[in-house]
């Protein structure tokens, strides 16, 4: 399995080489692979035309049109190599609880981006920054911003922040400076670079960045303090790279002597306009869509677009009007996910959040496998041991400080200061990725000299970073006894603690007369209850949203789909859809099987109300009779079930699949009743056979099947011997699922056909089949005065859905 | 709001803080606070408190201003309530809600946290009886959902139930079947709140800066 996927992927691999060469082969002076233009393909598309100039003398029934499709192929031809390459990466479990995926990726994309230069002598796939920064990274950002825990990120804003400004802004400057100063000692040989350009340098390795976080910290579950710190950090230090880069990049073009005290403030202000104005359109775009969800009801199978499209414009918008991309869309993401959650239909969420996973995992593979690959080209390698060794140094240094003396600031004003362990780990964890490679690589090399030299250390950084820091990130964290997340959800009762502490926690401030943090954000809350939802959400979500109800929802349902599960499990006979409440049996059964848990709440403490709890349970099953406890026991034991049980599956399985009424907006499943009654005649018209070939003597019945008449026999069976022979299977419509499995055996069937008679009938007929000590063959006997053709209209009314 | 301090309460503010642990300035801020509630009375009662508006829309308001009232809250080995509280009575309450100094011992931490939740304990069981029945626990469902409008009594008692179901497996474990459930005590508390972190949850950040005077337009 595992050679297999490898040969495949190494054949995907070969067969894009192959195929490149034999296009070039076939193009008539096309220039060979240029260097990388936007787009990860590196060849010319442009040459679409050229290709055909050859003349042609008759009808070609078969062409080899690559320049039709090469671009969009080749695109689609990486991604399935991200994608298997995942695949490889996850097959042995055990190495990537060692090694973080993230580095496993790279790993991969070294081998392919090897076979690839090694094929053509040159790389032609490699990261562009238009790529990475437009078609990549937005996906990413979206799904942290859709998913980042709302409550926790604001509570921890202002330690967040002071470490995504002025944390950066420190590594920034502290590189910088140390790499300049490093250099005017002649550490680092001769190389053509100033000051300014080791600022610049400086600011785009010092942001830590949040693909790699999460790649890295995703596999070890730190808690969740820590890890909203770092994630938030490199998710806001966004606003600060902008912001220096393009201040030191214009500085740079400049040139030294143009800087003055002007320049200086003007960048100043820059950084907030940028930070402020990229979360502002952010904003803007959240609320455009989640008023957009509220109209949305109409076409809702399309609604989950609106939230891809609106969020990448947000990226979009930001970085057309020169502010924070990802400042925006994270805002984006963050600020709308409460509302389209609460407008949209709950498939169409679904849908959001499976999609966004894909396509921000997808990005992931892709850019990490990419980083492997660019790094396989040794036109960009320049190596200066003073440089990427220094580089290093300081960038795990200097952070260390940072972080170390802005906590110690921090926690004069925390409430719960940041303990030490922590702050290793934070400092630690400050990992640089693929966004300051798609940085450096923008640099002109003209005015920059020294470009190549600084790609390689970028991407020797990164790889440090990733691949080292990664791998040693978890025996570091248990080492050090990290406090870890939580495992398990919170308990019903742990959440309504919960509220109550809120609420006393305002209420205390109140009294008190503090304004505290609580307070603050008690006055949000209402101010949102009041204005925001009233603007932003449906009327419908308006009403169910409060947080104690919708968690009771939540556990309902999740104990509906584990009671659907548990009868599935236990063969989905035992299941009947009744018309009219079968609530007798079923405060019994609950009875049962609760009573060890709860035995007098129910009885003691009700008052007038008598059996609450399978009240509720009513309330969410309401027409499922869960017959199930005492005779699937027995089901269990007798092969004729897996035998029914396998028949009803092919049989009525096969049929499905033929009916698809095709449609691009409803997703149905089949109900023909047709199908059913169809399946239905034919199974009759079988037994009838094997019945009269049994009551020939030809096999002898194994069991006898009879159908328990719930209104007769509330409690189990009235006798022992025939509880253990034979099958009680209550329902009503899914008569036929009962009936197909039997064609095997003539007994079973003359037992079938008895109670599905007692059962349209209504009375109350006793069963022959439940008299003591039944001898198969007087069953067949009585079985045939029984009209049983008679049967089938009436029986079939009772199959209408 | 600028009642004058004689010598003799200095002297007993200074005793206070080094009961309590408050400083001397989020005392006196304290005290001013409760000569603003009690409008410059010496005792404090619940009008004054329930005339507080900003505690209008909290759902629990009924359960906070009893503890206040309570005598187990007040470190007094007696049960029920009382119908006023002086100045130390409220700071005892206060108490509950400072946060946690650091460099404490595992022992004091652990006292601190029961004491917490002894508090938390206490606004549940209103008839004293040492645990959490059924019927106090629908009582304090409810009051939670009282402010959401729509959520029927029937869904709080479901919620309460389901909620006593799960601390009862969770506590008790297997039990016969004609046992009976007497409720949650003080000990099963501490252990399904085992996960949270009450030393740093349950504080309020009481300021050194008069704020008390900064809401004057707002409080009362």
């Amino acid at each position: 399995m595992a050679c297999r996927t490898c040969l495949w992927l190494l054949g995907t691999a070969f067969f894009t080489c192959t195929v490149r060469l034999v296009v070039e082969g076939t193009e008539v002076g096309a220039p060979q692979g240029s260097h990388p233009e936007p787009g990860v393909v590196g060849s010319n598309h442009s040459q679409a035309g050229g290709g055909h100039g050859s003349s042609i003398s008759g009808i070609q029934i078969v062409t080899f049109k690559w320049h039709h499709v090469e671009a969009p192929y080749l695109i689609a031809l990486w991604i399935l190599v991200a994608g298997v390459s995942k695949m490889v990466v996850e097959l042995n479990h055990s190495l990537t609880s060692v090694i973080p995926e993230s580095a496993l990726l790279i790993l991969i994309g070294w081998i392919l981006g090897g076979i690839i230069y090694g094929a053509g002598k040159m790389q032609t796939f490699t990261l562009t920054p238009t790529v990475f920064f437009f078609y990549l990274l937005p996906q990413v950002i979206l799904d942290a911003g859709y998913f980042m825990p709302n409550k926790l990120f604001f509570s921890n804003m202002g330690a967040i922040l002071v470490y995504a400004v002025i944390g950066t802004c420190w590594n920034a400057a502290t590189v910088g400076l140390g790499l300049w100063g490093c250099w005017l000692g002649g550490a680092m040989g001769d190389i053509d670079i100033g000051l300014l350009q080791f600022l610049l340098f400086g600011s785009l390795i010092a942001a830590v960045d949040p693909v790699a976080v999460i790649a890295v910290f995703e596999e070890v579950h730190v808690n969740e303090v820590l890890f909203i710190m770092v994630f938030g950090e490199s998710l806001l230090n966004d606003g600060v790279t902008v912001v220096l880069f393009n201040v030191f990049d214009a500085f740079v073009s400049l040139g030294g002597a143009e800087i003055d005290a002007v320049e200086i403030i003007k960048g100043i202000i820059s950084f907030f306009v940028v930070a402020f104005g990229g979360s502002l359109v952010g904003i803007i775009f959240a609320l455009l869509i989640s008023l957009l969800t509220r109209c949305t009801k109409n076409i809702q199978i399309i609604e989950p677009g609106f939230i891809f499209i609106l969020g990448y414009l947000s990226y979009l918008t930001a970085e057309m009007l020169s502010l924070s991309a990802i400042l925006s869309i994270v805002f984006c993401g963050i600020c709308c996910q409460k509302y389209i959650n609460a407008n949209m239909d709950e498939c169409s969420v679904t849908t959001v959040r499976y999609v966004m996973k894909v396509f921000a995992n997808g990005s992931e593979t892709i850019i990490f496998v990419f980083l492997g690959i660019s790094a396989i080209d040794p036109a960009i390698w320049v190596w200066n041991t003073g440089f990427i060794l220094l580089t290093l140094l300081f960038i795990f240094v200097f952070r260390f400080i940072g972080v170390f003396l802005l906590t110690w600031i921090l926690n004069k004003y925390r409430l719960v200061p940041l303990e030490f362990i922590d702050q290793v780990v934070m400092s630690y964890g400050g990992l640089r990725g693929a966004v300051a490679y798609g940085l450096v690589a923008m640099l002109d090399e003209n005015k920059f000299k020294e470009k190549n030299l600084m790609v390689s250390t970028t991407l020797i950084v990164v790889y440090f970073t990733v691949m080292l820091q990664g791998i040693t990130m978890k025996p570091l964290v248990t080492w050090l006894k990290v406090k870890r997340a939580a495992v398990t959800e919170l308990t019903l009762a742990e959440k309504i603690q919960n509220r109550t502490f809120d609420h006393m926690l305002v209420a205390i401030e109140d009294i008190s007369g503090q304004i505290g943090h609580n307070y603050m954000r008690d006055k949000w809350h209402n101010f949102e209850e009041r204005w925001l939802c009233w603007l932003l959400m449906k009327p419908s979500a308006r009403k169910s949203r409060d947080y104690i109800f919708n968690i009771f929802h939540q556990l309902n349902l999740k104990d509906a789909m584990s009671y659907v599960k548990e009868g599935e499990r236990r063969g989905s006979l035992a299941f009947v859809r009744n018309e009219t409440k079968a609530d007798v049996d079923f405060n019994k059964k609950f009875r049962a099987s609760f009573s060890e848990i709860m035995p007098d709440i129910m009885a003691d403490n009700m008052g007038p109300d008598h059996v609450p709890l399978s009240s509720i349970l009513q309330d969410i099953v309401p027409s499922v009779c869960l017959d199930m406890h005492e005779q699937d026991l027995e089901m269990r034991e007798s092969e004729d079930f897996n035998a029914h049980h396998l028949l009803q599956q092919h049989l009525y399985r096969g049929r499905k699949q033929h009916r698809h009424r095709y449609s691009r907006s409803h997703l149905e499943t089949n109900k023909d009743e047709n199908e059913v009654q169809e399946i239905f005649q034919r199974t009759m018209r079988s037994r009838l056979e094997s019945f009269k070939s049994a009551k020939m003597g030809v096999a002898p019945a194994k069991k006898i099947q009879t159908k328990h008449q719930k209104k007769d026999k509330p409690q189990k069976m009235p006798n022992g011997n025939s509880t253990d022979k034979s099958k009680n299977h209550p329902y009503g419509d899914k008569d036929l699922e009962f009936s197909e499995g039997d064609c095997g055996s003539g007994g079973e069937a003359a037992g079938d056909l008895f109670p599905m008679r007692a059962y349209g009938v209504e009375a109350g007929i006793v069963n022959p089949a439940f008299m003591a000590e039944m001898d198969p063959m007087d069953n067949m006997q009585q079985m045939q005065q029984i009209p049983h053709v008679a049967l089938l209209p009436q029986t079939l009314n009772s199959f209408d859905p | 709001m600028g009642a004058s301090q004689s010598a003799g309460t200095e002297h007993e503010f200074q005793d206070m803080a080094d009961r309590t642990g408050f400083s001397l300035e989020q005392i006196g801020n304290i005290n001013k606070r409760f000569r603003q509630l009690s409008n410059n009375e010496e005792t404090l009662s619940r009008e004054d408190l329930a005339s507080i508006p900003a505690l209008d829309n909290n759902p629990i308001r009924a359960q906070i201003i009893n503890a206040f009232f309570d005598k187990r809250n007040l470190h007094q080995n007696e049960t029920g309530t009382v119908q006023e509280i002086g100045f130390e009575e409220f700071l005892m309450v206060m108490t509950h809600f400072r946060p946690a100094a650091m460099g404490l011992t595992e022992e004091e931490r652990e006292n601190l946290r029961r004491e917490k939740l002894r508090f938390l304990f206490n606004m549940h069981d209103t008839d004293s009886d040492g645990t959490i029945n059924l019927e106090e626990y629908r009582r304090v469902v409810e009051e939670l959902l009282s402010k959401a409008g729509t959520i029927g009594q029937e869904t709080a008692k479901a919620i309460a139930d389901a909620a006593m179901l799960e601390v009862a497996s969770t506590t008790r474990g297997k039990m016969e079947p004609d046992e009976f459930y007497e409720g949650i005590t003080f000990e099963n508390f501490l252990q399904i709140l085992n996960t949270f972190d009450i030393e740093t949850r349950m504080h309020v950040r009481f300021l050194n800066m008069d704020t008390a005077t900064l809401r004057c337009g707002k409080s009362k």
